[in-house]
């Protein structure tokens, strides 16, 4: 747990309840402390309201009940989300793509060049600026989707499942980048996934969560510290921590039930 | 199986072949057309003279090409005038079908309201619309215009408003994160997502442009007042002249030909970097 003393909180969720159509209870009394710099996953089985959580948090939708705060003013661009399609404009460019949250903004292309320049450069695509997305592989698109969320250097990423429709290696890479453009940014990551290891490898945070109704079950913290590599996969530490959160997803599940 | 590493050929036996093929098939698609339709008149040509079959049932290729040449004078004004009627109708059918469905994206009241009249007007055969405008309205270029018009609208707005929706949602999302007008969710999202379909419609209004003048020309240019390419046509049966019946037909042909290919060549213009409708397969 040192690595993350003296995080001050960020978002602070207080009993939230979402209730949709009077009857699908998707969240349950939700309370959660997103401290600025954690590395957050968000872990349970289909339907525990995962997804719903992101669009709370990202204002797409506001609870029943409960509160959500945030410490400090939220301007424009202080929030980034990835989904789990990458979601890319086809008529546009992966350039133009990236440039769309400047854009919406009224920043010009060439003002905002620099940035995008240096986003692209942080996911692996300078060489695929002038290319369409349908010219890329997906873990390809998946980066672009990545840059675009990055672009504006945003105080938080929400990421909901990107990597699920790709393959083993692709995600590991992927994986890895994502932690290195994180320690890059030095921004706070909420990441949504079904995959144990995946959230053990990545963050420093695991909530795992029940379905019907959603909620959050238990907290485990990865204090491993960063920067993690290839190697953490196979340690032992690692193990030790699949397994812990493995036990606590089948008792969510269990609980479910 | 003695290759040595730069021995390796370009080309293995598979990609040759496909080569060969895609060249084939660019020059065969022009060649085959051609050589069908130079049949086809050959043909025509043979059955009319060997059988002796009167002019006024079945004209021969020869008077009828005759009659393109020798009656051009009258032809060709004719066909200005079918060519500015369907233009028109196409464009006052774009931008009414374009706005209305622009109006009724923004507002669902407005879909809600107005969406079942354009639905009327579009099920209501223009054939019998026709005999009604030329009563109401005086110039008959301007009721052979509506009629045109009447026609092609729908496919536009039917379309664009499919277009207009069919944007993806999480992009609609992202676009709400970031704080998005209204003009710029409709300018930079809903638009270009609208466009392939949008081109789509365009296609089949520009064909049914030309029948809806085409109609309101057989209906409303009767009384005289000279209008285009089908008038002539009419007219030319009244006198039994068949070869100029034959030769307004083949300049109508033509013109939605060409109405055709230019909606096409735009649509392939526009959508040919992005768009999947737009792309040759490589494989
Ligand atoms: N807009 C909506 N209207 C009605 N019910 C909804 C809506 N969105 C989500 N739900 C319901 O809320 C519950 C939680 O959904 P949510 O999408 O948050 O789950 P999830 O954890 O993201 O699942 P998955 O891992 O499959 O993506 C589900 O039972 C779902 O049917
Ligand atoms: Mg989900």
């Amino acid at each position: 747990m040192t690595a993350r003393h003296g995080r001050r909180p960020l978002l602070t969720m207080s009993r939230v309840e979402k209730t949709f159509g009077g009857e699908t209870v998707a969240l349950k009394d939700l309370s959660l402390t997103v401290n600025g710099g954690d590395f957050l996953s968000l872990l349970g089985p289909s339907g525990c309201g995962k997804s719903t959580a992101l669009r709370l948090i990202a204002g797409l939708i506001h609870p029943t009940s409960g509160r959500l705060e945030w410490s400090g003013e939220r301007g424009a661009g202080d929030l980034g989300i990835v989904f789990q399609e990458p979601t890319l404009m086809p008529w546009m460019t992966v350039s133009q793509n990236v440039w769309l949250p400047y854009r919406l903004r009224g920043k010009g292309f060439a003002e905002a060049q620099r940035d995008i320049d240096a986003a692209l450069e942080l996911v692996g695509l300078a060489e695929f600026t002038e290319a369409y997305p349908r010219e890329l592989s997906g873990g390809m698109k998946m980066r672009v989707s990545i840059a675009r969320a990055m672009v504006t250097r945003p105080r938080l990423i929400l990421l909901d499942e990107p990597f699920a429709a790709l393959d083993e290696i692709t995600r590991f890479k992927l994986n890895d980048d994502l932690l290195e453009m994180k320690a890059a940014l030095g921004c706070t990551v909420i990441f949504v996934t079904h995959s144990v290891f995946e959230s053990v490898f990545l963050s420093d945070r695991v909530i795992v969560m029940a379905a019907r109704p959603g909620r959050v079950i238990s907290e485990l913290g990865i204090d491993t510290p960063y920067p993690r590599h290839a190697d953490f996969r196979t340690s032992n530490e690692y193990a030790a921590h699949t397994r812990d959160v493995s036990n606590a997803l089948g008792e969510a599940m269990g609980a479910a039930a | 199986m003695n290759l040595s590493d730069d021995a390796v050929p370009a080309l293995d036996k598979e990609e040759e072949f496909r080569a060969r093929r895609n060249r084939i098939n660019r020059i065969a698609k022009w060649t085959l057309p051609s050589l069908v339709m130079a049949l086809s008149l050959l043909a025509w040509h043979l059955y009319v003279t060997l059988n002796d079959v009167p002019h006024y049932v079945l004209p021969g290729p020869v008077p009828v090409g005759k009659s393109i040449v020798e009656d051009w004078a009258l032809l060709w004004p004719a066909m200005l005038t079918t060519s500015r009627l369907t233009i028109l109708a196409l464009f006052l059918a774009v931008t009414g079908g374009v706005a209305l469905a622009v109006a009724f994206t923004q507002s669902r009241w407005a879909e809600m309201s107005f969406f079942p009249y354009a639905v009327i007007l579009q099920v209501t055969p223009v054939v019998a619309i026709a005999p009604l405008l030329q009563i109401y309205v005086d110039s008959a270029f301007v009721a052979a215009l509506l009629c045109a018009w009447i026609v092609a609208f729908f496919p536009i707005l039917s379309n664009t408003t499919t277009g207009l929706k069919s944007a993806d949602h999480n992009l609609h999302d992202l676009f709400t994160i970031y704080g998005a007008t209204r003009w710029q969710r409709l300018r930079y999202l809903a638009a270009p997502s609208a466009l392939p379909y949008f081109l789509g419609g365009l296609r089949i209004a520009g064909g049914l442009a030309l029948i809806g003048a085409v109609v309101a020309e057989f209906v409303i240019g009767r009384a005289g007042t000279g209008l285009g390419l089908a008038s002539t046509l009419l007219e030319a049966s009244y006198r039994f002249n068949f070869g100029r019946l034959y030769a307004a037909l083949i300049l109508i042909s033509i013109l939605g030909i060409g109405i055709f290919a230019i909606t096409s060549l735009i649509s392939h213009l526009m959508l040919r970097k992005w768009h999947e409708s737009a792309l040759t397969r490589e494989i």
